[in-house]
């Protein structure tokens, strides 16, 4: 490689693109160095995605140039791109689950002897790529069988396996916990020291710190600027990232103003409830006008505590109660009948209709609730949709735009609406935050906390252990599928969360 | 000026109902280039007469049963039973009516086993019946729906069969002979069934909550049931509705024959139905839906079918002719073909 560590490796000069109605990029100059670990931050819609695709070749720009090693190069599909060298691995693994993990790095390209495919050399090669990574296992062994971490390494390996100088890895830890993300980390630096450029886009400012040389920020389609990490300190970034000013209230002070609130009476508890396989049996109970915080690392319970509160499954031992009296819910319809709503942790197979408008999306719940003739008329369900739009800040177009096609954050706030829009005595929100940008998870967070204020019982699931303590009154902290404990009030505060999720030895 | 003439037709051009309207048209054209009397209509006894009367006539069966497709196919689900369903309705229709001589008043006259309208209705609660066994497999045991549904494809002729102890029921009963044959204010009865059961679902499915329950079951039944839906309801309704369908189709088809044959009744008529709703350009992959569309389907259906007869097309190559215009108009509504053959080249390729 000639490229030396002054000259970018990638290059991209005024580069543009633009879609009917909307400017996605201008006149973005982007430079990528060899052996660099470079962050590209921004909400969402301000470009970070255009760029990606425009670099591995699955848009065409319409102005502007991409430069490999000083050279023009037009790649024209990700195929193309990987040839040149441009691997990419994405949020969701693109993966086949029920295939091997060598079988997922070298698919397409097995090693072959004698015209047969070679499978010993094949997991030979496999089991090389991934111990480069730091990871050692069974490379003949499904890939379903691995937690979504290890996934996302064998993701990195089949990118690298092709020779790549280039790592594009696209919100590669929205789906990991804090010890898959470290894991993760390792990788890239290892790939780092061997000379890899890596372009990493997240939404996570700790991550940033953590692992990144330098940033480029992008703000509405533009370039807003490239910083060295040590230059750029974290205010700066998210005001720059939002063009203003952010004032950050610190965790204390938010507290401060929640311990100063009285609880409610209680809307529903549960008693001794679990489900075999799921989680422990253990009690909860929500009271109104109250966040009670759910803690604990991935896998740890906390959605499959949700479910069985909301009626998804059905629990095994245990009752389930509501104050004014009441039996446990047999389907996600009867606790919508007694008030509950959730945002379920997966946002797209479990919450939104994609090819359905947002208009539809916002009523959907309520008109489940009314009933097949109780028909919401198409004036109601637009007025209803504008006054969500509005009162949550939606940005869309359009109520007829089909919410597949709005930003992840956009997509949180219609679930948000499709439950307010139900009128409902407590919500239940899995990770509300997650993949979605700054400002829009502190307009949810800031949401969260109003609808409180009104009398709502609300359960706010997160792995943000900052974010569960700003927001919740009570903290219930899940280990390993059951309750590890429950603090309140004064006891709350983040070392006091992680005491607890980590367990005694820690 | 001319721009806003082609912004027009560039708009129509992208409407849904654009390409089956198209083909509609087309084939009438091409049915009425080789039969100039193709158009005409006139008035005899009070009663309309013309090809394009007899077509509409002709595909009333096959709109009943797409129009429960419809709504099958919008819940991503398919059934393949209908045809077979056609056959036990028509089968249950013809042993209960059957037709007996007897003298009345010195007239040799034919009198029905049973009252005729409680036959009708225990034909239709049949094929009701069945279409809630394809329910009950599709939303209470979690079947695919094609696997559910070849089952009472399969059984339902020989269940058709046993009913008639395998033979062909002629039917003498007169009065029964109106549902399939019948003129009304100078129309085919079966029109006005077909009309009738259109308003109904394009009420429900426009006035009730009914078309966006089945949009949201069929695109992501998992958020459905997180939205409080029950879709399991939802799908029991549908292929109930879409048998019950079946079964009146079934009452037209052996009304217009005279005669019950579990054998054939509504052979293949599972297929035509389906591709009557692929023409109206629902997608097989569930969601949107266009009620409008498949009665469009049919109706090409049915105009190739009369195209092919009146043009003389020798009976053993019109499969084949039938296939090849099926296809081309499949291709045309193709949305990767579209954009392949009118996308203009992409700048960067010539590089």
């Amino acid at each position: 490689m000639a490229a030396t560590a002054s000259q970018p490796l990638l290059e991209t000069c005024g580069l543009g693109k633009s879609f009917p109605g909307v400017r996605a990029l201008h006149q973005v100059d982007f430079r990528l160095l060899p052996g660099e670990i470079h962050v590209v931050m921004g909400q969402n819609g301000a470009g970070k995605s255009t760029l990606i695709k425009l670099l591995t070749g699955v848009y065409t720009p319409d102005s502007g140039e991409i430069k490999l090693s000083g050279q023009t190069i037009h790649p024209t599909s990700p195929e193309a791109a990987q040839a040149l060298g441009i691997s990419t691995v994405y949020q969701e693994v693109n993966l086949c689950p029920n295939l091997s993990v060598a079988e997922n790095i070298f698919i397409g390209r097995l090693p072959r002897r004698w015209g047969r495919i070679d499978w010993a050399e094949a997991e030979r090669l496999a089991t090389r790529e991934l111990a480069e990574l730091n990871l050692h296992i069974d490379v003949s062994k499904p890939l379903a069988d691995y937690p979504v971490a290890v996934q996302q390494m064998v993701a990195i390996a089949r990118a690298m396996a092709r020779e790549a100088q280039i790592l594009i890895l696209d919100e590669p830890t929205s789906s990991l916990d804090a010890g898959e993300v470290k894991q993760l980390f390792d990788a890239m630096r290892c790939l780092k020291e061997k000379g890899v450029a890596i372009l990493f886009v997240t939404h996570f400012l700790d991550q940033v710190y953590a692992v990144a040389d330098r940033i480029t920020v992008l703000r509405n389609g533009e370039r807003v600027g490239e910083y060295p990490v040590a230059e750029l300190g974290r205010r700066e970034l998210v005001s720059r990232m939002v063009g203003r000013d952010i004032a950050e209230q610190s965790t204390a002070a938010a507290r401060a103003d929640l311990c100063g609130q009285a609880a409610g009476a209680a809307f529903l508890s549960a008693r001794g409830l679990g489900r075999h396989g799921a989680v422990r049996p253990l009690d909860l109970e929500l009271r109104a006008g109250e966040v009670l915080g759910l803690s604990g690392l991935l896998g740890s319970g906390r959605t499959e505590t949700a479910r069985l509160l909301f009626g998804v499954d059905s629990p095994d031992c245990g009752e389930l109660s509501l104050a004014e009296g009441g039996t446990r819910f047999r389907s996600p319809r009867d606790a919508i009948e007694a008030g509950l709503g959730y945002c379920p942790e997966d946002r797209k197979t479990e919450g939104i209709i994609a090819e359905l408008t947002l208009r539809e999306n916002i009523v959907l719940a309520l008109q489940a609730k009314r009933g097949l003739f109780r028909f919401l008329s198409m004036r109601r369900q637009l007025a209803l949709a504008q006054h969500y739009i509005e009162l949550l800040g939606i940005k869309t177009p359009s109520t007829e735009k089909p919410i597949g096609q709005l930003s992840g954050g956009n997509q949180q706030k219609a679930l948000l609406a499709r439950w307010l829009a139900t009128e409902p005595r407590m919500l239940i929100l899995d990770e509300p935050t997650r993949g979605i940008d700054v400002a829009a998870k502190q307009e949810i967070m800031q949401q969260v906390l109003v609808l409180c204020g009104k009398g709502l019982a609300i359960l706010f699931i997160s792995s943000e252990t900052e974010e569960v303590v700003r927001v919740s009154h009570r903290i219930a902290v899940l280990r390993d599928r059951a309750k590890a404990g429950e603090l309140a009030g004064e006891e709350i505060d983040e070392q006091a969360v992680l005491r607890l999720i980590v367990g005694a030895e820690a | 000026m001319r721009h806003t003439l082609l912004d027009k037709l560039a708009q129509w051009g992208r409407h849904p109902l654009c390409w089956p309207v198209l083909t509609l048209v087309a084939l009438l054209l091409l049915n009425w280039a080789f039969n100039p009397q193709f158009l005409h209509l006139e008035i005899r006894n009070g009663r309309l007469y013309g090809s394009l009367v007899d077509i509409l006539n002709r595909a009333a069966p096959l709109m009943l049963v797409a129009l429960g497709m419809t709504l099958v196919i919008a819940t991503r689900g398919i059934d393949i039973s209908v045809g077979a369903t056609v056959a036990i309705s028509g089968a249950v229709a013809a042993m209960l009516i059957g037709g007996t001589l007897v003298i009345q008043d010195g007239q040799p006259v034919y009198v029905a086993k049973v009252p005729m309208l409680l036959a009708l209705l225990a034909a239709v609660g049949a094929a009701t019946l069945c279409g809630l066994w394809n329910g009950l497999l599709v939303a209470g045991v979690g079947m695919q729906p094609i696997i559910a549904t070849l089952i009472l494809m399969v059984a339902g002729r020989g269940i058709a069969q046993l009913l008639s102890n395998g033979q062909i029921i002629t039917i003498y009963y007169q009065p029964f002979f109106f549902v399939g044959n019948g003129y009304l204010l100078g129309l085919p009865f079966p029109l006005y069934i077909v009309a009738a059961v259109f308003g109904l679902l394009l009420w429900l499915t426009r006035r009730t909550a009914l078309g966006l329950f089945i949009q949201a079951v069929g695109l992501n039944p998992v958020a459905s049931r997180f939205a409080g839906l029950n879709a399991r309801a939802i799908l029991l309704c549908v292929y109930a509705f879409c048998g019950l369908l079946a079964g009146i189709a079934g009452l037209i088809v052996c009304s217009n024959v005279k005669s019950a044959d579990g054998n054939n009744a509504g052979l293949l008529l599972e297929l035509d139905a389906i591709l009557a709703v692929t023409l109206g350009g629902t997608s097989l992959a569930g969601g949107r839906f266009s009620l409008v569309g498949s009665l469009l389907g049919a109706l090409i259906i049915q105009s190739l079918t009369y195209a092919i007869y009146s043009t003389g097309v020798p009976p053993e190559v019109n499969l084949v002719i039938k296939a090849a215009v099926v296809f081309a108009v499949c291709l045309l509504q193709s949305e990767t073909l579209r954009r392949w053959v009118f996308q203009p080249r992409l700048k960067g390729e010539e590089a």
